[in-house]
């Protein structure tokens, strides 16, 4: 049986003093609200939809040492989301209805946050052969993203095809844009830094090419686009033209390209080592902007954990990626918020309205009444430090240890029951 | 801080010690002079030039640099090499005058011994100093001291020479 | 000083120029019949190559012994990249052995400033070389040769013009030499295909040049790179043939420099690729002093990071 709740003296996003009431795990009028409803005070808290997660990595199953769904969901929890998206390069690789099936049910059995599989696109995440999307989409999972995220789908004649295919059940290509041999071995940004470091360069026209192509696609095809983590200036134009040009097109950034640069790989720390890389301080601000104008429609975390000894290690042989679920929102407030760019409403939508509309995960994304109450209780006014042993995610690869960060996360809801909470 | 040695009496110092080493050896035949750097060198140039001028004859001279035989490198930062240049008659053989400016712990002049050894086997080694302030840690003593200056550990005697600083002169600083 | 060495970025020009004063006492001082000096009695240095290079190897071994430190060689090729936490472990173990200086050698860019700025180990880390980054020891040999050859045995290395040609790219002696030899005052010009520079060397300070041919005689030091015949591979340029033709020191460009130029090489050469043989005999060629300078510049860096405290 769940409980119901009146929560008092909270405000919204937008600073608006606000009550809200949740009845059998929905959000109801305060008039309507039980009688034998728990009264919250709820002073100095902000009521945010629960966020939602496009990008995330578990490792489950496969490399369970790094983070399971369990792990994993406890660290979303944590950061405020109630909706998490699975990516698919696991061991097996999630590319049946089989593998999403697992995964999904693991999320709903734990129950501290929704978890969504996103299906591989192809076999195996080859980029050769088109995976049963269709089988993915009708399973429990109801998979309505695929990605091969981690490696991109290269092959102009298969990701025409994929786009295609999945049209015929409102599917959603996400694609991790990098030219493979462009970027073959390639360690970081190539530029300044990277000609200093000896470090092999990544070019930004490798993640620049495949996106235009994509986007030429789609105006073909008239499918449903993704751009997984825009990283570079010249990506955010590409979309802002394609948006312009009416090319069906949504567009993701994750919080540490928004606030982090390349320079940090002078360090030779692994920690800073991320696929696609860190790029330029001009980049980081036209992604700001981009987030700002709408041409990219969502921040999404790429939360990527690794086993301390991926990441303690000379840096080429480092994995990529960096964990991000418990510190995106104080992240991207900070990039975006504290910098004066956007009010935290806009910043809300961008991780929990627009996300949840892209995945099409009913119920994630708004505290309108009948809604279901996933939601998350957040103090703008209290800073925090990343420490280790704080962090709920088992691998503890994030960039920002030692780092004060602005807003705490203080409650998380999911379907009205309490799922985290300090 | 106080003047101990002014020009002229570092030159009468050395005209003395010249003097000396002369009569103790019986001549300059046979002698070597070498110069501890930095100020080492320059005392020990200046002696041999008045000990040439006295007898008549080219002195055999050169340097001999101690850094990096000390045994206290690890008590500071690393220093600056001076200069080492061991004349061509070498020392095998010799009498051998190292010069110092200052004597005190005496950590130099046996960091010099081995080095000195590097170069052969003089048949005796002597010491002619500028100053001997006290404080020996080990079992060496001068040969010719220009003046005996009684200090306290924690008093720095500087020795002032033309050739690097403007002038000829020796003082002595933290005296009470 | 700092108290590594990992990167020419790391000296300034005053300490540099102070290694290569120590260098030269300590070069005159080993022409004499003192071959070993006392000063790092006591002392264990660890030569820690997880890639072949016998020559820099027996340089820093030498000036190791030289100096009466207690030298242990550790080779780890095969097992540098392989898997997981290699770098670490073994610099426990060093740890454990108790060595006061490590001279590190590994195909990872970056590699000896992961030693030294973990807590893996406690000693001095010495760069030979990583990856594809830079070769400290290596440039600072080449601006000693340069000092003997053309300048006063003391002092900085200004107004030399000195060519750097050929893979720039993919070399860590030419990363380390450009920080330094303009940090002496020398102005340096690359030369090479636009396939072998960086894309930003524009921010490196330095004149960029695709022809090797125009102004030869302005140069006072030529200094060619060692091309690495697999870079054919990755397109980087059309043939081994096209390459010598366009950017190797063959007789006709050697006989184009002018008469006080000097000839280097960070050596091993390819002969007949980026140099041909009449070049890399030829009197205005340096490259047998600079294996010989590279002990004394080696003993100059043990005794600066190791002699004091």
């Amino acid at each position: 049986m769940s409980i119901n709740y009146l929560l008092k003296n909270l405000k919204d996003a937008s600073g608006k003093r606000i009550e809200l009431a949740i009845s059998n795990g929905r959000f109801v009028e305060v008039k309507d609200a039980a009688p034998d409803s728990e009264i919250i005070d709820g002073k100095g808290l902000t009521a945010i939809p629960g966020l939602v997660d496009l990008h995330t990595h578990l490792r489950e199953p496969g490399k369970e040492d790094a983070e399971t769904v369990l792990s994993g969901s406890k660290a979303a929890a944590a950061g405020g989301f109630t909706a998490i998206s699975a990516m698919p390069n696991t061991n097996p690789i999630a590319d049946t209805a089989g593998v999403v099936e697992q995964v999904f049910r693991l999320g709903i059995s734990h129950g501290i946050c929704d978890v969504f599989p996103i299906g591989a696109v192809t076999l195996g995440q080859q980029g050769k052969i088109l995976s049963e999307m269709g089988a993915m989409r009708s399973s429990e999972a109801k998979v309505r993203i695929f990605s091969d995220d981690g490696h991109c789908v290269w092959d102009s004649l298969v990701m025409r095809r994929a786009l295609e295919y999945v049209k015929a059940f409102d599917g959603v290509i996400a694609q991790h844009a990098q030219d493979p041999r462009l970027t073959h071995g390639s360690q970081m940004n190539e530029g300044e830094v990277s000609a200093a470091l000896g470090l092999k360069g990544w070019p930004a026209a490798a993640e620049e090419s495949i996106i235009a192509r994509d986007l030429l696609l789609n105006e073909h095809v008239g499918s449903r686009l993704h751009i997984c983590h825009l990283t570079t200036i010249g990506g955010v134009e590409l979309i802002r033209w394609a948006k312009k040009r009416g090319i069906q097109v949504t567009a993701e950034v994750t919080p540490h390209h928004l606030l982090l640069t390349d320079e940090l790989a002078r360090s030779y720390d692994p920690l800073y080592k991320v696929n696609p890389p860190l790029r330029t301080e001009r980049d980081v601000m036209a992604l700001r902007e981009g987030v700002v104008d709408g041409t990219i429609d969502v921040i999404a975390t790429d939360h990527a954990p690794h086993p301390a000894e991926d990441k303690d290690c000379e840096w080429a042989a480092a994995a990529f990626g960096m964990i991000g679920l418990e510190t995106a929102l104080s992240v991207s407030y900070k990039a975006l918020v504290e910098s004066g760019l956007m009010r935290f409403e806009d910043l809300v939508e961008r991780m929990s309205g627009a996300p949840a509309r892209i995945g099409r995960y009913e119920g994630h994304g708004s505290l309108a009444i009948g809604n279901e109450a996933n939601f998350t209780l957040v103090d703008t006014a209290t800073n925090w430090r990343v420490e280790t042993p704080e962090i709920r995610s088992k691998s503890k690869n994030s960039p920002y240890l030692g780092l004060e960060l602005p807003v705490t996360v203080r409650h998380t809801y999911l379907r009205g029951k309490e799922v985290f909470s300090q | 801080m106080s003047i101990v040695l002014d020009q002229a009496e570092i030159a009468r110092a050395l005209k003395r010690i010249a003097h000396e080493i002369i009569e103790r050896n019986k001549g300059v035949s046979n002698l070597v002079i070498i110069g501890i750097p930095t100020r080492g060198s320059f005392l020990a140039a200046r002696l041999t030039k008045i000990l040439s001028s006295l007898e008549g004859v080219e002195i055999n001279s050169g340097y001999l640099d101690t850094t990096m035989y000390r045994d206290d490198l690890r008590n500071s930062a690393p220093r600056s090499l001076g200069r080492t240049e061991i004349p061509l008659s070498g020392v095998h053989d010799r009498d051998v005058v190292l010069v110092d400016d200052v004597l005190f712990s005496g950590r130099t002049i046996r960091a010099a011994l081995d080095a000195l050894s590097e170069h052969g086997r003089p048949k005796t080694v002597q010491l002619a100093v500028l100053i001997d302030r006290g404080h020996r840690e080990l079992p060496i003593r001068a040969d010719y001291v220009g003046k005996n200056l009684p200090t306290n550990r924690n008093e720095r005697v500087q020795v002032c020479l033309s050739e690097i600083d403007d002038l000829d002169q020796v003082k002595i600083e933290g005296r009470a | 000083m700092n108290r590594h060495l990992l990167s020419i970025a790391d000296l300034s020009k005053e300490e540099a120029v102070n290694l290569l004063d120590t260098a030269a006492e300590l070069a005159r001082v080993t022409e004499t019949p003192v071959k070993k000096l006392p000063t790092l009695r006591g002392r264990t240095i660890v030569n820690l190559f997880f890639e072949d290079s016998t020559r820099t190897r027996i340089s820093f071994e030498a000036a190791a012994k030289r100096l009466s430190a207690d030298v242990i060689n550790f080779s780890a090729k095969g097992s540098s990249l392989s898997k997981g936490e290699s770098l670490k472990d073994t610099a426990l173990t060093l740890q454990a052995m108790g060595a006061d200086g490590v001279v590190i050698r590994h195909p990872a860019s970056g590699a000896a400033h992961r030693l030294a700025s973990q807590k893996w180990m406690s000693g001095c880390v010495i760069n030979a070389g990583d990856g594809t980054h830079e070769h400290p020891t290596q440039a600072l040999l080449d601006a000693f040769t340069i000092r003997e050859n053309l300048k006063e045995p003391s002092g900085d290395l200004a107004g030399l013009n000195v060519a750097i040609v050929g893979d720039v790219l993919h070399s860590r002696v030419a990363r380390s030499n450009v920080l330094l030899l303009q940090k002496l005052g020398a102005i340096v010009t690359l030369i090479a295909p636009p396939t072998l520079l960086p894309v930003a060397v524009n921010t490196w300070g330095c004149n960029v040049k695709y022809d090797f041919d125009s102004d030869l005689n302005s140069f006072d030091v030529v200094m060619m790179l060692r091309v690495q015949r697999e870079r054919m591979e990755d397109a980087f340029f059309p043939s081994e043939r096209e390459y010598a033709r366009r950017y190797g020191l063959n007789a006709a460009r050697l006989s184009l420099l002018n008469s006080r130029c000097i000839v280097m090489h960070p050596g091993p050469m390819n002969r007949g690729l980026e140099i041909s043989a009449d070049s890399a005999d030829s009197d205005k060629s340096v490259i047998v002093d600079q294996v010989k300078n590279g002990v004394a510049v080696r003993m100059a860096a043990l005794y600066l990071l190791l002699g004091g405290e």
